[in-house]
């Protein structure tokens, strides 16, 4: 790393994609600077540095943002390549990381928007079973690996882990348990969180229960 | 043993419909980067076996089949093309480059297309005025990416190009639909200049689907998103 690098990370400190980020950080161990935002009142930082989307995270390297947080892990990977590759090096290995780190990003995304802004009594005609049934492909796609990315944490990884400390919190609003319905995604969770990167990085799941009821309040579902 | 193996028999099968904008992208990334490849055009009402097991997940086009290896979705296609054959490149080396490509490739598809193509196409009344409103706000953004660029890459085309090259074509027939003019050339002169360019460029404008098929099938969409008309 040169000795003017200057990393910055826009984030919140609740948000599961801003911990996308500081994972992939966390595992290149990349020295960075994190800036709370408030999303209920934006900063002319973050509207600088993403006057499209207006959202977090955003990675300013050198003081050029970059935006939309799998983008963000790939650029990162690319510029700290010599340790920790996120992503493999075969082309094909490469498409099934971006599929699935994809699937993740759209489909978990929509399901966990879809429980956030949803009344408890709701949540089964909203889609508890399809929610479930999600972790059970992902439980599949993982198999006997130790993680999404192989022998070691790669981009799926990245993208799926900061769940982790959000499952708590989405088996009280659903009533299910994650380790009764998705025993190998439990055991996945508890033994990424053994590693410094992910426990760094991700926050207590008692904090974000109740950072979650607050919004949900705020939303009125609660 | 492997490089023999390949040269002798190097099996690239590309999954379409006729008229999907998503598969037109994977056409074109082979055939401006000169790789020979088969069709297999899809009905999409009503799936072959072989393109629900090559895509249990989504049950999509485009599927991409290289010597039996399957990749599925639009953008994950272009990006194993791009590192597979790597003559005429769609991204540029530069990490913060290729993050801007990436990142206008994610708008289009994740902005652009549902303001322009939910919002406006299928919609009317307030419903269509909000996506139309935010399909010029969209548009907006494109306009000064695009600013003083021949193409979204640069003086070639790209892979953001790619991606958000369904409005050289796409746009128009939706316009004619719907009658409302959303790339208009007072307000949107770049990207009104770049819809020319790629629109024109070699490779594209040898590969359009046919303008009046695409006119009918959009037409019909909206229809029966409007729930005037009988859904098939």
């Amino acid at each position: 790393m040169a000795a003017d690098e200057q990393v910055t990370l826009l984030d919140t400190w609740a948000s599961s994609i801003g911990m996308r980020v500081r994972i992939a950080l966390a595992e290149k161990g990349v020295k960075y600077e994190f800036i709370e935002q408030d999303l209920w009142n934006k900063s002319g930082l973050l509207l600088q540095m993403n006057p499209v989307h207006k959202k977090i995270p955003v990675l300013v390297h050198n003081g050029k943002p970059v935006c939309e947080s799998l983008v963000i892990a790939q650029y990162i990977d690319e510029v700290w390549k010599d340790k920790a590759p996120l992503l493999p090096s075969d082309p094909y290995q490469r498409a099934q990381s971006r599929f699935w780190a994809d699937f993740v990003d759209k489909k978990i995304y929509e399901h966990v928007r879809t429980i956030m802004t949803t009344k408890v009594e709701d949540q089964e005609a909203a889609g508890k079973k399809d929610f479930i049934d999600t972790l059970k492909l992902m439980e599949g796609e993982l198999g006997d690996k130790p993680y999404f990315g192989g022998e070691t944490l790669g981009y799926v990884d990245v993208a799926l882990l900061p769940y982790c400390c959000w499952f708590y919190t989405y088996e009280n609003i659903l009533n299910f348990s994650l380790e009764a319905d998705c025993p190998k995604l439990n055991a996945y969770c508890k033994r990424c969180l053994q590693k410094e990167s992910v426990s760094k990085s991700l926050e207590d799941p008692k904090k974000i229960y109740d950072f979650a009821l607050k919004l949900r309040k705020k939303l009125g579902v609660e | 043993m492997d490089e023999m193996k390949y040269s002798m028999a190097e099996e690239i099968k590309v999954f379409r419909s006729w008229s999907s904008p998503f598969a037109l992208r994977i056409i074109w990334a082979l055939k401006l980067k000169g790789v020979e490849f088969d069709t297999i055009y899809e009905d999409l009402t009503n799936k072959s076996p072989l393109l629900l097991q090559y895509n249990p997940i989504h049950k999509k086009v485009p599927v991409l089949v290289h010597n039996g290896k399957v990749i599925c979705e639009s953008l994950v296609i272009l990006e194993y093309i791009d590192e597979t054959w790597k003559q005429n490149p769609l991204l540029p080396e530069d990490p913060h480059q290729k993050a801007n490509a990436r990142f206008w490739a994610k708008f289009g598809d994740d902005k652009v297309m549902q303001s322009i193509g939910g919002g406006v196409l299928l919609k009317e009344g307030k419903e269509q005025e909000e996506g139309f409103a935010a399909s010029m706000e969209d548009l907006k953004y494109l306009e000064e990416e695009i600013r003083g660029k021949k193409f979204f890459g640069g003086e070639t085309i790209g892979l953001a190009d790619i991606a958000l090259g369904w409005l050289a074509h796409y746009l128009d027939i939706f316009e004619e639909i719907v009658g409302l003019k959303l790339i208009d050339q007072e307000k949107f002169p770049s990207l009104a200049a770049w819809k020319q360019e790629f629109t024109n460029a070699p490779i594209i404008r040898e590969n359009w689907p046919d303008r009046d098929k695409l006119v009918t099938k959009f037409a019909a969409m909206r229809e029966a998103n409007l729930g005037k008309g009988t859904p098939k």
